[in-house]
């Protein structure tokens, strides 16, 4: 079999086995990992070596099986967050684009306002009116995620709207919502996709970075950010923090390869749309 | 080959109808470049008004308890305290009049006193700014520069070697969790090689230059402290270079590929046309319309600087916005976490205004229309 | 001096454009270049300058005078660009960088090729304006492209390719993007520009109506050969060549 002339590039078919490598260790954790995550059963800060391949914590806990573990939180919740983004963003961006008028002014200056702070300041300030928890730091992520692709979406459904088979479309005397199903959503499948898989990168950097400032995942929970935040307090055993981080830098790397090598193979008027998307 | 004229041998093909088209440069009324300015600065007051509202709803309408997170368990249980702090506060009265007390304080220069500091929170804020501001100001310059750089290399050389080897840094840079980094470049260049100053602005025992511009080394610079200035850049660098990556990563990807859709214009084959050196197309067709998007990317793209400063501002011991923000919202201290919103907030109007007027500079369409 | 195309082939990669093309421009002659879109004729034209697309290799001959441009270095190549071989394309709206003045690009080139002061270019480049008919050239210089109507644009951009006195002069379609009752004044333009100046001219053009107006050798392009060439009269009167006919007989209401 031939592949499609993006998934012959190097950085895809590396993005994608590390990818795949991450969701096979998220799986199966509890049969790869030699440790209970949670057990502090170790000799404390032991450096990496045999029996303890990454090291221990300052609590004797492995930090290898920790890591493994950490894969089953941060993936899959990475990923229910980015598709709750492209549900959310995507629903409000249709409805301005496709409506207009005083739905589209009230969705998009919404969305201008978000846009209006840093991310991470926002989202910190919602975690922390929310309380420290890991589903509240997705929540928190969701608020200033959403607006990219409203943007995105509502940009694509304009361009769509006035395509001839729509118009026609309507004028046949379809309801809108018929046609913003049939006609508007396939269109735009392709595009959203690959901003959302550029977008898991930037949503486990900004779910981590929460909970390494202490507003996500609560102790003991293996969760990546909150452990390369316990290595801050021990800082001369340089191994607490490193392999936690490298997990998180692997799999956000991952995911960029595939993302920019997606974007690379789609048409250029689209991936101009993205291109124009904030950041 | 000495330039020679047409005789008027058809004067009569001369178009009649055709309009010169061009707008009269200067004419009654303010110029449009004064016009273009006010219309972007009246855009930027209503944005303002607007973050004022939305630091105020989030602070409020989201389901957390300052009072909890700033009166002890025992203070808590009596109500009377209670409610003595919350007066204190101004949160006994209604919502909407709150919001109007909070507007007219923010007018009149008062953000409200920290509940953490129990100072005026533009006090906290004017030591805040300058050092995140020196920060954020030095890791955009860093990544601007390093980004067009690469970026044009990239485009130049595209699908050679250095495209690709550019392609993957560039990614990396996007990839690398900054508070990892902040602490692993710490660890190894600080702690085991000993080659960067450690934490702080500048070195203990040092006092701060005479203040100025609250940017340290501009102000030892001017006071010819240069001690100090060389602590100040010494401290500097690691933190900004950090917090540079990420955004360096984005605009060499970004650089890359408006590069390369410029090149692709009609007019830089029409300058190739013309015999110009490669250098002169470069600089004079290419860069100057692909500075366009740059540019809005390179202001999209401050934003996430800020972010990145909670993060390094952490690591580093940088007496920023960012460290401030983060112990006002854990804390929910409300009139700091609005005073943050608000400058984070006036922060992003002004580079969006800085923008809009590079537009105008560099796109004559802009100005004159 | 004469410019001649002879053996002309063009390939991306394994497909080949251009299959073998001869073409011979004469001073003080138009030579148009007919064809529908995909023929080659746009390719042809600008091979001369070396101006093909990334990954196009060209092979054969094309000379000017005693030199052959194909075998030149890109240095030597861009001396002739601009300078004795210039070009005009298409669409004048894209054709010239909306941020820069028409003065800087009227002048840059000649100061580049023929080191004048920015004085003295400034001098010539008003001089080209009313040359090619821009009222108020003295103030039309400071102005920027998208301050011009479309036909006036390519006027400017006829102008900007005549400032160094070129001998051959390639005319992409100039009268396709702009509307019909300027064309004929863009066209008159040229064809005295070529008879004043004594240039060679390349007309590129699908349209026989342009052809017909001004071109004094008709050459028609097919699938990346030239089928047949002739003077204009011959060649639209009484074509030889069956595609050239089918060409004519698709122009409703034309009479050739």
């Amino acid at each position: 079999m031939k592949l499609p002339q993006a998934w012959r590039q190097p950085l895809a078919i590396v993005g994608g086995v590390v990818a795949v490598a991450w969701l096979v260790i998220a799986v199966a954790a509890p049969l790869l990992a030699p440790h209970d995550p949670l057990a502090q059963d170790l000799p404390r800060l032991a450096p990496p070596g045999p029996g303890h391949w990454f090291g221990t914590d300052q609590l004797g806990r492995d930090i290898l099986s920790r890591v493994m573990y950490g894969a089953r939180l941060s993936i899959p919740l990475t990923l229910l967050l980015v598709a709750l983004s492209v549900l959310v963003g995507g629903l409000l961006g249709a409805c301005a684009g496709y409506f207009g008028k005083w739905a589209d002014e009230t969705i998009m200056r919404f969305a201008d306002l978000v846009f209006a702070f840093p991310t991470v300041i926002l989202a910190m300030v919602v975690a922390a009116a929310l309380g420290a928890s890991l589903a509240n730091a997705v929540l928190a992520v969701l608020v200033v995620a959403w607006p990219a692709y409203a943007r995105v979406t509502r940009g694509l459904v304009l361009g769509v709207r006035e395509r001839e088979f729509v118009i026609s479309g309507r004028l046949l005397g379809f309801s809108a919502w018929r046609s913003l199903r049939v006609d508007v959503l396939p269109n735009i499948t392709g595009p959203i996709l690959v901003l959302a898989t550029l977008d898991i990168g930037t949503a486990l950097l900004l779910l981590s970075g929460l909970s390494f400032l202490g507003l996500g995942a609560k102790p003991p929970s293996p969760e990546w950010g909150a452990m390369v935040a316990s290595g801050v307090e021990v800082f001369d055993s340089w191994w607490v923090a490193t392999f936690p981080g490298l997990a998180i830098l692997t799999v956000v790397l991952a995911f960029n390869f595939l993302g920019d090598t997606l974007r690379d193979a789609l048409d250029p008027r689209t991936a101009r749309a993205i291109k124009e998307r904030a950041l | 080959m000495s330039p020679t004229s047409v005789p008027s041998k058809n004067s009569e093909a001369a178009p009649k109808r055709e309009s010169a088209g061009a707008a009269p440069r200067r004419g009654g009324g303010p110029s449009p470049l004064v016009r273009f300015l006010v219309r972007r600065v009246l855009t930027a007051l209503l944005l303002a008004v607007g973050i004022t509202l939305v630091t105020f709803v989030l602070t409020n309408l989201v389901p957390g308890d300052p009072v909890a997170a700033n009166l002890g368990q025992r203070a808590l249980g009596d109500p009377a305290i209670v409610a003595q702090w919350k007066a204190e506060h101004g949160l006994d009265k209604p919502l909407p009049q709150q919001y109007l007390l909070h507007l007219q304080g923010v007018l009149q220069g008062d953000l409200g006193t920290s509940q953490q500091s129990h100072r005026p929170v533009l006090d906290d804020l004017a030591e805040a700014v300058p050092a995140t501001l020196e920060l954020a100001g030095t890791a955009i310059l860093i990544s601007l520069v390093a980004g067009v750089a690469f970026g044009v290399i990239a485009a130049l050389r595209r699908d050679r070697l250095s495209d690709h080897v550019l392609r993957v840094l560039s990614l990396v840079g996007i990839s690398v969790p900054t508070f990892w980094l902040a602490l692993t470049t710490f660890y190894i260049f600080f702690y085991r090689l000993q080659i960067t100053p450690g934490s702080g602005r500048i070195d203990p025992g040092m006092s701060a230059p005479p203040h100025v511009t609250g940017l340290y080394t501009v102000d030892s610079a001017l006071a010819g402290q240069w001690d100090v200035f060389a602590s100040a850049v010494g401290h500097l660098a690691t933190p900004a270079l950090v917090l540079a990556l990420y955004t360096i990563g984005l605009l060499t990807r970004f650089t890359r590929s408006a590069v390369l859709e410029v090149m692709g214009q009609d007019y830089v084959r029409a300058a190739r046309a013309k015999g110009l050196p490669g250098r002169v197309i470069l600089f004079r067709y290419v860069l100057r319309s692909a500075l366009v998007p740059i540019i809005t990317v390179a202001g999209l793209a401050f934003g996430s600087l800020l972010s990145g400063t909670v993060l390094v501002e952490a690591i580093f011991a940088w007496p920023g916005v960012g460290q401030y923000a983060f112990k006002s919202a854990t804390t929910l201290d409300l009139p700091a976490v609005m005073g943050v919103g608000l400058v984070i907030g006036a922060v992003y109007l002004v580079i969006n205004l800085i923008v809009d007027v590079l537009y105008g500079v560099i796109d004559p369409r802009v100005r004159l229309t | 001096m004469t410019l001649t195309i002879s053996g002309l082939k063009v390939a991306v990669g394994d497909r080949e454009i251009l299959r073998g093309v001869d073409l011979d421009l004469q001073p003080g002659r138009v030579h148009g270049l007919a064809g529908e879109s995909g023929s080659g004729k746009t390719m042809t034209g600008l091979a001369v300058l070396g101006l093909l697309p990334h990954g196009a290799k060209a092979t054969g001959r094309i000379t000017l005078g005693e030199r052959d441009l194909l075998g030149m270095s890109a240095k030597e190549l861009n001396k002739i660009r601009g300078g004795e071989v210039a070009m005009v394309f298409q669409d004048p709206a894209t054709s010239m960088h909306p941020m820069l003045t028409i003065g800087r690009q009227l002048t840059e080139h000649m100061r580049h090729h023929l080191g004048l002061g920015r004085k003295e270019a400034r001098a010539r480049a008003i001089e080209l304006l009313g040359q090619v008919r821009i009222p108020g050239a003295a103030s039309a210089i400071d102005r920027y492209p998208h301050q011009f109507s479309g036909g006036m644009r390519q006027r400017i951009a006829i102008a900007i390719a005549l400032a160094c006195s070129p001998k051959v002069l390639i005319a992409d379609e100039p009268t396709t993007a702009l509307d019909v009752t300027v064309q004929a004044g863009v066209l008159r333009l040229l064809r005295g520009l070529c008879d004043d100046l004594g240039l060679a001219v390349l007309l590129v053009t699908h349209d026989l109506g342009v052809m017909s107006a001004v071109a004094d050798e008709v050459s028609v392009m097919k699938e990346g050969l030239v089928v047949e060439t002739g003077p204009r009269g011959r060649v639209l009167r009484d074509p030889e060549h069956p595609y050239t006919r089918a060409l004519l007989d698709s122009l409703p209401g034309e009479k050739a």
